[in-house]
């Protein structure tokens, strides 16, 4: 495992599967950690696998007091791509909407962002809602229950997500540098998945395809 | 995590929050509270996590101020109603709050803490993605250098002389005695005591006028207090902006030459203002 640091918080990178040439990153959903095994749609990818535990998750560092947004999570893969290099994203679930997040935010360093099905996808409302303010019981253990509260509402509106993917498709060399393997799509993965430069193919296929 | 409190007045006085904005910390109240507790109410203000002295932690949020918010009052006033002022960010939290749980609040003045400006929506799509993008790449480069960042150390006046870019209308004395309360002396020199992995300014996908939709709303008596001088860490705000979203039975006033800090512009005109409004404690 190899430790990296973000902040104040220590980012548990997995090597799941060694070997040459660009990295596949696994970005998990909310409430998991990175998996022990290369995922079988991911099993064709060729190069050396990686799995990031996000901030609270798997074996990377429980913030006290909580503070979650999907823009911290942005910047643990910030974290993993400085390390790294130039990676290609296969993200589940939340993971998949920091993946979109960080293929705009890096165009020329994440080669291909694939968004898939997984727990955390849906994200909360996209317009102000009466909020449950909550004090949770913390027991000191991944995944942190204030991840699961305000990362399972953070906002997600659908132009929002479609800025990332302009400064993806506008920086990136790929014509297509995102690609929704999603069979669920919540109103912000609707609007990404119909927007130009996305491309709608299968996990595997996508990863083919992004494999170059 | 420990927050701090600070109080003034008696103990036995009905309680008047405080609760300030970005970069402050309650301590910038040490002028504006004695009037108010000098009125007969308690006043209770708090350090938001990362400021001032309450402690630095691993992430900051809006949702996690809220939530520390609602542990102070719970520990002052539990669930019993309390009057409550708000200065700028500080204002903008205690309008999610009243509007969360407004069985919280007696009455609410909120001080300069209307968000309105959003450089959004008179750019085109492409210019906007551009404008993320730069900020984005600012904010993701502070990230990289925060895990070790320290603030610069300086005499009390180099950091109030820093302080004042950000609050050009306060005075240098002022400014001078900010940092004895709200910097730490180290031996090689004072440093504010704010979390150097904060940065002001930011993104995502918050629309300053979600605020505005949470404000129209709320039914306790409702005090906005808008300024009109531009300084970097006013919001711009200006009375026609929030007007149509007032709270029914809302008061709206404003200044036209005064700044944003304008509780420290003008401690005895805000607090006369504010004591009106709250009328008697008791």
């Amino acid at each position: 495992m190899i430790t990296l640091r973000h902040n104040r918080v220590e980012l548990a990178l997995h090597e799941i599967r060694s070997g040459a040439g660009r990295p596949l990153l696994l970005l998990h959903g909310l409430g998991e950690a990175s998996p022990d095994r290369v995922p079988s749609r991911a099993e064709a990818w060729a190069g050396p696998v990686y799995g990031l535990d996000f901030t609270g998750h798997g074996a990377s560092t429980l913030p006290v007091g909580g503070g979650y947004t999907a823009e911290i999570l942005l910047g643990d893969v910030d974290a993993a791509i400085n390390h790294l290099g130039e990676v290609t994203i296969y993200g589940r679930g939340l993971g998949g909407y920091i993946a979109l997040l960080a293929a705009g935010a890096a165009p020329d360093r994440v080669l291909g962002a694939v968004i898939a099905d997984g727990p955390g996808l849906t994200g909360g409302p996209t317009e102000p809602t009466s909020q449950a303010v909550v004090r949770l019981v913390d027991d000191r253990r991944t995944p942190d229950p204030y991840a699961l509260l305000e990362l399972g509402r953070d906002l997600r509106p659908a132009d929002y997500a479609l800025d990332f993917v302009r400064m993806a498709v506008t920086g990136s060399d790929l014509d297509e540098p995102i690609n929704v393997a999603a069979v669920f799509r919540p109103p912000w993965l609707a609007a990404v998945a119909a927007a130009p430069g996305v491309a709608g193919l299968d996990v595997p296929e996508a990863l083919n395809l992004y494999a170059g | 995590m420990g927050i701090a409190v600070n109080e003034w007045g008696s103990a036995t006085d009905p309680i008047l929050m405080l609760v300030h904005g970005g970069a402050d910390f309650s301590r910038t109240f040490d002028v504006f509270a004695p009037l108010l507790a000098d009125a007969g109410w308690r006043v209770v203000a708090w350090d938001h996590r990362g400021h001032g002295d309450s402690d630095h932690t691993h992430l900051y949020s809006f949702d996690a101020d809220l939530r520390d918010a609602v542990r102070v009052f719970e520990a002052v006033a539990g669930h019993d109603p309390v009057a409550v002022l708000g200065h700028s960010k500080g204002g903008a939290i205690m309008t999610s709050l009243a509007d969360a749980q407004p069985f919280r609040f007696k009455a609410f003045v909120n001080l300069d803490g209307i968000p309105y400006r959003r450089p959004g929506p008179d750019l085109a799509e492409h210019q906007r993605a551009e404008a993320l993008g730069t900020e984005l790449g600012g904010w993701l480069a502070h990230r990289r250098r925060t895990a070790d960042g320290v603030r610069k150390p300086g005499t009390i006046e180099e950091l109030a002389r820093r302080r004042g870019t950000m609050n050009p209308r306060l005075s240098t004395e002022w400014l001078e005695y900010l940092v004895t309360v709200g910097a730490r002396y180290d031996d090689d020199g004072w440093r504010w005591k704010l979390d150097p992995s904060m940065r002001m300014g930011g993104f995502g996908p918050w629309r300053p006028e979600w605020a505005l939709f949470r404000m129209a709303g709320l039914a306790i008596p409702f005090l906005g207090v808008l300024v009109g001088a531009e300084e970097p860490m006013g919001w711009g705000t200006r009375p026609r902006h929030v007007e149509q979203w007032m709270p029914r039975h809302g008061r709206l006033e404003y200044f036209e030459d005064l700044g944003h800090f304008i509780h420290i512009e003008q401690p005895q005109m805000v607090a006369d203002m504010v004591l009106e409004f709250l009328g008697d404690p008791a």
